[in-house]
């Protein structure tokens, strides 16, 4: 928006809002704010005048202290912020970051740890199942192998027979080739 | 119940689910944190498109050869790198450890990098983000100092992620913030290699791709912002003078041997697991171009967002020097805009100079702004998390970048911890009948508990020696003996036997002379100018004390005799390994004297 004389007269109207809420007298009117030395950067000086006084000016500090405590309020007026709307010599104080009770990152970090945490157990839990459901597995082809060895035997215990030296016996051979498959 | 004579003696290996699996997991594992964050820096610095003349060299005389070797080897032996140097010859069962050694100093240090971005990633989920505002100091009238006279995403970095001390010799504290996620990071890792390949393979088919999704997310979010195109130029345009220095060459050949991995043993394991008549020569061809492609690529996206940064920062100063202009003529809003700056500064300082010359303007470059580059941890915790802030959106961009940053490096975690894993199995180093899940279980505990210790204050200058010792020069050292051993020892005529009965064809000529002559004389090279520029000046480092008058600058230090005494250490110990263990053997063949039985790729497999 541009500034002009209708602006210029809502800062006076907010200077003197501000001067009567921070020093709880009813007195100062819009026409108590003077301001001068307008340019084009849309900087000016202001002062506020004490009609109850005899028309001097009311000292620098109070006028600051009652800016400082409506800052917000003069802001939001304009639709400015702290950085668009400086008043010189009036630092604005700082506001702290917002920190939430708990950390953030503590909540997130538990997540993913939980998360790590059941994929493990799985995965150890599934493993030790197949460890186990193999060595069954095995105990019950050794078992079965055992009772091969024993039909094969034949009074002749297996470690004597020399596997790569015997023949293979022709009818067992061709016994397996008679099988049916299932 | 027939027992049949033809079963295969390595029924129990385990093998890959399917080839693409194999080839996905050495690209994971040559494909990590060095694609984003050094190969877009050397471009910079040398001279942008023209780096890549001496990196492409560098790839076709050393990188793939080297890399064919090692796969070859691996899937002709069948073993780890242990067991597979011992099988060649026992007097080349040094390299094995060496690689081993250098898999298991690699492994404790990459991890707690991890551990890093792990940290950033779980502050990521804050809004505003962590990195982007300074706290306030006590009694909150200002930010605190440290962080107002640095940056504030310097301050979370060093202090609140860090709390880094002056000096390496100050150990400070441990960080119990670090340590959960380092305990974590070894969890994941835990879960992955928890069965070696069968959960590496799973685990790979979503680190491995997911990397390349997030950098093309970036790639089109970089290049849609303002700036992008300035960054891109800077990175690409050739300045071919560049090319006269020998630290060019030096940096090109560093960078691609590292970049692909070699000499670790973590592809000598996982090429072991392939079935023997495997085309390795294409998949060595394969994995070398695409991890340049991939450097290629994130160097685009890298280097888009870092253009937008240096514009945004070159447009800060504009603004700065404009207000206080503006303020000082009392100029009304809006006459004086960033592309009319540079005639109304011109025609001031003519008819004000005093004036202009009482502002301290500081001078808008953005050839300055782009000229600062960093590479590393810098480069992405520094410099990458201040671009993030600036786009919209940030906790997304930040959400995915820490999460694609992780991904790279854990795909490269699960090769290093296969160089240590394989060869331990094959060694038996746990009794057969317990499962292998207690072997990787033992692997991940005692590398947690050891890498506690680079959660201390200091830990990231120890992480610095490391990478700089430990993870560079040894690996030279081993490559040049791999080579040597393969063509010297094994006897290249056996080798290419070997080859051509995986692969089906017989070697090329490219193959032998590179092999025989070049690739060794380039490893050789290398190694000398390495030293020799190590040599030149006592090692230092940079240390980030906020008492130092310089600060924000770091201060240069150099290092204390007993901390060069480690750095020695490192880079020596998987060295000395080779000629040790050579010894050894000799020392018992003198004893025993029993000939070595001559081994042959296909003697193994029939």
């Amino acid at each position: 928006y541009a500034w002009d004389a209708n602006e210029e007269y809502l800062f006076k109207a907010m200077v003197a809002f501000a001067m009567r809420r921070y020093s709880s007298k009813s007195t100062t009117q819009i026409s108590n704010v003077l301001l001068c030395n307008m340019t084009d950067r849309v900087s000016f000086w202001f002062v506020v005048t004490d009609s109850s006084k005899n028309v001097t000016t009311v000292p620098g500090s109070e006028v600051e202290a009652a800016i400082r405590m409506n800052r917000n309020r003069i802001n939001s007026a304009f639709l400015l912020s702290d950085k668009t709307l400086q008043f010189l010599k009036i630092t604005s104080t700082l506001s702290p970051p917002v920190e939430p009770s708990t950390p953030v990152w503590l909540i997130v970090f538990g997540v993913v740890l939980c998360l790590i945490v059941a994929g493990i157990v799985f995965l150890v839990v599934s493993g030790i199942q197949k460890h186990k459901k193999k060595n069954k597995e095995s105990t019950e082809r050794e078992n079965l192998e055992e009772k091969v060895e024993v039909t094969l035997e034949n009074g002749i215990p297996c470690e004597a027979l020399d596997l790569k030296a015997g023949h293979i016996n022709g009818v067992f051979a061709a016994d397996d080739e008679r099988f049916t498959s299932l | 119940l027939s027992a049949t004579p033809e079963m295969p003696k390595e029924d129990d290996r385990p093998k890959w689910d399917n080839k693409f699996q194999y080839i996905l997991s050495c690209i994971g594992f040559a494909v990590g944190l060095g694609n984003v964050w050094r190969f877009p820096y050397l471009c910079q610095i040398h001279g942008g498109g023209a780096f890549l003349i001496p990196y492409f060299i560098a790839l076709l005389f050393e990188g793939i050869p080297l890399l064919h070797l090692e796969l070859a080897l691996g899937q002709c032996l069948r073993k780890g790198s242990i067991g597979a140097w011992n099988t060649i010859s026992p007097y080349l069962g040094g390299i094995g450890v060496g690689s081993w050694m250098v898999s298991v100093l690699v492994s404790l240090y990459y991890n707690t990098v991890l551990t890093w971005v792990m940290w950033y990633f779980i502050n990521s989920f804050q809004e505003p983000l962590p990195w982007s505002v300074c706290p306030l100091n006590e009694n909150r009238t200002g930010f605190n100092e440290e962080c107002y006279e640095s940056t504030a995403v310097n301050y979370f970095w060093y202090r609140k992620t860090l709390n880094i001390t002056p000096d390496i010799t100050e150990s400070g504290t441990l960080q119990w913030w670090l340590i959960l996620c380092l305990a974590t990071c070894w969890a994941i890792v835990y879960l992955c290699t928890i069965r070696g390949i069968e959960t590496t393979g799973k685990a790979i088919y979503v680190t491995a791709i997911f990397p390349y999704l997030v950098l093309t997310v970036f790639l089109i979010q970089g290049l849609t912002l303002p700036g992008a195109t300035d960054g891109l130029a800077y990175l690409f345009t050739p300045n071919l003078h560049t090319l006269k220095n020998p630290r060019v060459w030096l940096d090109a050949a560093t960078q691609i041997f590292f970049s692909l991995s070699l000499a670790f043993g973590g592809l000598i394991a996982f090429s072991s697991y392939n079935p023997p008549k495997n085309d390795c020569e294409k998949d060595a061809v394969t994995v070398a171009i695409v991890n340049s492609m991939t450097s290629l690529y994130a160097s685009i996206s890298v280097f888009s967002v870092l253009g937008f940064k240096a514009t945004t920062a070159y447009w800060d100063c504009l603004d700065r020097n404009i207000i206080s202009i503006i303020n000082e003529f009392d100029l009304p809003e809006e006459s004086i805009m960033r592309q009319n700056y540079t005639s109304w500064i011109s025609f001031l300082n003519s008819s004000y100079p005093e004036r202009i010359a009482g502002l301290k303007l500081k001078t808008c470059d953005l050839q300055e702004f782009l000229d600062q580059s960093v590479s590393g941890t810098g480069l992405a915790f520094i410099v990458f998390t201040q671009a993030i802030i600036l786009m919209p959106g940030s906790q997304a961009w930040a959400i995915l970048f820490f999460i694609m940053l992780f991904s790279l490096g854990l795909s490269s975690m699960f090769g290093n911890i296969e160089g240590v894993f394989t060869p331990l199995l094959e060694l038996r180093i746990i009794p057969k009948s317990a499962p292998k899940e207690l072997l990787s279980g033992i692997i991940c505990l005692i590398s947690f508990v050891i890498a506690v210790c680079f959660t201390l204050g200091s830990g990231s200058y120890w992480i610095d020696i490391f990478d700089r010792y430990a993870g560079s020069l040894p690996l030279l050292v081993i490559a040049f003996f791999e080579v040597i051993g393969v063509v010297y020892i094994y006897k290249i005529k056996r080798f290419s036997k070997d080859v051509k009965w995986m692969t089906g064809r017989k070697l090329n000529l490219y193959w032998q002379i590179t092999w025989r002559f070049i690739s060794p004389l380039l490893l050789l090279v290398v190694f000398m100018a390495f030293v020799t520029l190590q040599i030149q000046k006592p090692p230092s480092y940079t240390a980030w004390n906020p008492k130092y008058e310089g600060f924000p600058m770091k201060e240069e230090k150099v290092y204390p005799p007993w901390v060069q005494a480690i750095c020695v250490l490192l880079a020596a110990l998987p060295c000395v390994c080779v000629p040790l263990v050579a010894l050894f053997h000799l020392a018992k063949q003198k004893r025993r004297s029993k000939d070595p039985e001559v081994f042959t790729c296909q003697g193994a497999n029939s």
